[in-house]
């Protein structure tokens, strides 16, 4: 709970209510992934990740 | 006011303690796991840092992350949205690793911490400050100026990737920014990936590799890669690179537009590569000299201070100083993401809390760098035992005395003392010494001691007071962060036919009076070595000055290719048998090879993945 509740007040700072949808479709794109993939190891390319 | 920083979960994890505004230790994950570049909690350095002030976390008021998770997130996102379609596959590696993980590293930290202390109000004492905003007071608050301008450069922080920040006093504010994806780290690191290197641990090697070949490629970059402006500021073009929509750093386009494919990782290195290597080298110092040129003018300041990885680049440091455009340079010896969790801790001191900076005395902070563990003389020869070496206590001036016959005989010595160093440098804590004047020692210590690219050179440690009557240099550079020629009258004429050699056939020919510390363009990336901050280590070239006539040591840190520095004596003896090093000394104890339980010698050369 305190995670969405600095989430939301991040986008209010930042003035980014825009992400928000983006936020939630890759929620569910992002978990949808995550279910279907055994585990998440993070390529070595820093830049991004 | 105990606050504690620390840098974690990209790479080079580590920890940093200050105590009322005094830096009291410092150490990388690194160090303790024997993990390369460990990105996982600092626990360790943690624990070293609480433990070396006699504190534990009940003593620390606040404890202060490198930088912002969710503005990470932010760049993320909008990123993959202005790229969009195209970055799936990036995107499908990456959003696991963040839904999982990244998003949630504050509760991250806070129950990682609440291992230490559970009832610690985490909320409030939990604080986070920007990467760039860390490397710069990591910069600025350690460096012997009361007001400066602080440059920093990296591959990419939250958004930034350069800053310009003034320093005055203890206030410090970030004025400019360049922002991703135009960065002169990940510019640098495109060309690291293209030369067959790994990125983020390659770069030092691409700056080696630039004095064999000739800037020819340099009017490609500028005409297709990079729109640079007068003031050092420029603009990619992204068409060319990979990273923000793929998981390389370049694509076709950019290997069609040089006329060869990426190297591979065993494939020869080539004329090629080292002239592309000596290209970027000329591109990014021409970068960072308008750069500082530009803030030189803008803001009529003297002096400056640089951090973040690019600053790690010695040889734009050293073209830098020699400009003049700024009276003194003042370089973070931990200039990478390690020095983030000193940053932090200083962000916290005295941005956030509005603390009051120490009067320095026109020195800076650092103390040397050497903020790591240090050992007792009693817990080395327990220490020791315990691993089975047969070592000789000797007096120090008997100790100092026989390692400088050893070197001034040829030996590859191992030479752990004192506090272990912050930063990537050894700086005569824990190093491996050689005598410079010796012809084989570069290669020697490369192939037999390194197990690394016998293209490589190696770096000369000298008296602070002998510095200019062996190199082009007038400054301190005791971070080894400057790279200055070796004075011509120390030089050796070549032949015509050396002259006609090229590559890394011009690495055998002896260059100067110190060949091993001489690169094939004279140049040579000096540590000077100051009696206050190290007077063992001082001592000891002193002791081989004297029986040589040379002040200079060859000086590279104690680990092989792929293997973090030692840490303990341990480490050191471990490393010691693994490798054809002759002598070992360990705070007064000294180890000489053939003494030793030959059953202890371990395969070492393939013990570590490389870097």
């Amino acid at each position: 709970m305190s995670f969405i509740l600095e989430l939301w007040k991040f986008l209010r700072v930042r003035k980014k209510f825009w992400l928000l949808p983006i936020i939630l479709m890759m929620v569910v794109f992002g978990g949808l992934i995550v279910l279907v993939q055994g585990s998440a190891v993070a390529p070595f390319i820093y830049t991004i990740f | 006011m105990r606050i504690l920083g620390l840098s974690a979960y990209y790479h080079d994890s580590a920890a940093a303690l200050i105590d009322d505004g005094r830096i009291v230790a410092a150490a990388q994950e690194e160090r303790f796991t024997r993990k390369k570049h460990d990105a996982g909690f600092p626990k360790n350095a943690i624990e070293y840092c609480l433990r070396a002030n006699d504190a534990d976390m009940h003593d620390v008021d606040y404890v202060v992350f490198y930088d912002k998770p969710f503005l990470k997130f932010e760049r993320l996102l909008e990123t993959y949205v202005a790229f969009a379609p195209r970055g799936f596959s990036s995107f499908r590696m990456a959003i696991p690793v963040w839904l999982r993980e990244k998003l949630f590293q504050k509760d991250l930290l806070r129950k990682s911490l609440k291992t230490h202390l559970p009832d610690f109000d985490w909320q409030e004492r939990l604080l986070f400050s920007e990467h760039h905003l860390s490397h710069a007071a990591s910069a600025f608050f350690p460096s012997p100026f009361d007001d400066a301008v602080v440059l920093t450069m990296d591959g990419v922080g939250e958004w930034a990737t350069s800053s310009v920040a003034m320093g005055t006093g203890s206030k410090l504010e970030v004025t400019k920014e360049l922002h991703f994806p135009h960065s002169l780290g990940l510019l640098y690191s495109a060309f690291t990936y293209y030369t067959g290197f790994k990125v983020n641990s390659g770069e030092y090697k691409v700056m080696g590799l630039a004095p064999y070949g000739e800037p020819k490629y340099a009017p490609i970059i500028f005409e297709h890669l990079l729109d640079l402006k007068d003031d050092g500021s420029f603009r990619l073009d992204q068409s060319y690179f990979d990273y923000c929509t793929g998981l390389t750093m370049t694509n076709d386009r950019f290997a069609d537009l040089f006329g060869e494919p990426v190297r591979g990782e065993d494939d020869l290195l080539t004329q090629f590569h080292m002239d592309i290597a000596a290209s970027i080298q000329a591109v990014t110092e021409e970068v960072v000299l308008r750069m500082t040129r530009a803030l030189a003018q803008e803001t009529g300041s003297r002096n400056l201070c640089l951090a973040g990885g690019v600053a790690l680049n010695c040889v734009a440091n050293g073209k830098v100083l020699r400009d003049e455009t700024f009276e003194n340079v003042w370089v973070q010896p931990a200039a990478g993401d390690a020095g983030g969790a000193l940053g932090a801790a200083l962000c916290g001191y005295h941005l956030f809390k509005e603390q009051p900076r120490p009067v320095n005395n026109g020195r800076d902070a650092m103390a040397g760098s050497y903020l790591g563990p240090t050992f007792a003389q009693s817990e080395i020869e327990q220490r020791l035992t315990d691993a089975g070496a047969k070592y000789t206590v000797l007096e120090e001036g008997q100790m100092i005395d026989r390692v400088a016959d050893d070197l001034a005989d040829g030996r590859a010595v191992g030479w752990f003392q004192g506090r272990m160093e912050f930063g990537p440098r050894a700086l005569g804590g824990r190093s491996i010494l050689g005598d410079p004047r010796s012809p084989s020692m570069q290669k020697n210590l490369n192939l037999k001691v390194k197990y690394r690219e016998s293209f490589r050179p190696f770096a000369p440690s000298v008296l602070r007071e002998d510095v200019a009557d062996w190199f082009e240099l007038e400054a301190d550079s005791p971070y080894m962060l400057i790279v200055a020629d070796v004075r011509p009258d120390k030089r050796r004429a070549m032949s015509d036919a050396e002259q006609a050699l090229f590559g890394i056939d011009k690495l055998n020919v002896a260059r100067s009076e110190i060949p091993a510390v001489t690169h094939v363009d004279y140049s040579a990336r000096i540590q000077t070595v100051h009696a206050d901050t190290n007077p063992r280590y001082h001592a000891l070239i002193n002791r081989f000055k004297d029986k040589t006539g040379c002040p200079v040591l060859v000086n590279t840190s104690f680990n092989v290719r792929g293997e973090p520095i030692v840490c303990t004596p341990e480490d050191a003896f471990h490393c010691f048998m693994g490798t054809e090093l002759d002598v070992l000394a360990v705070g007064n104890c000294v180890l000489a090879k053939d003494d030793q339980d030959p059953k202890l010698k371990r395969d070492y050369k393939d013990a570590f993945e490389l870097d």
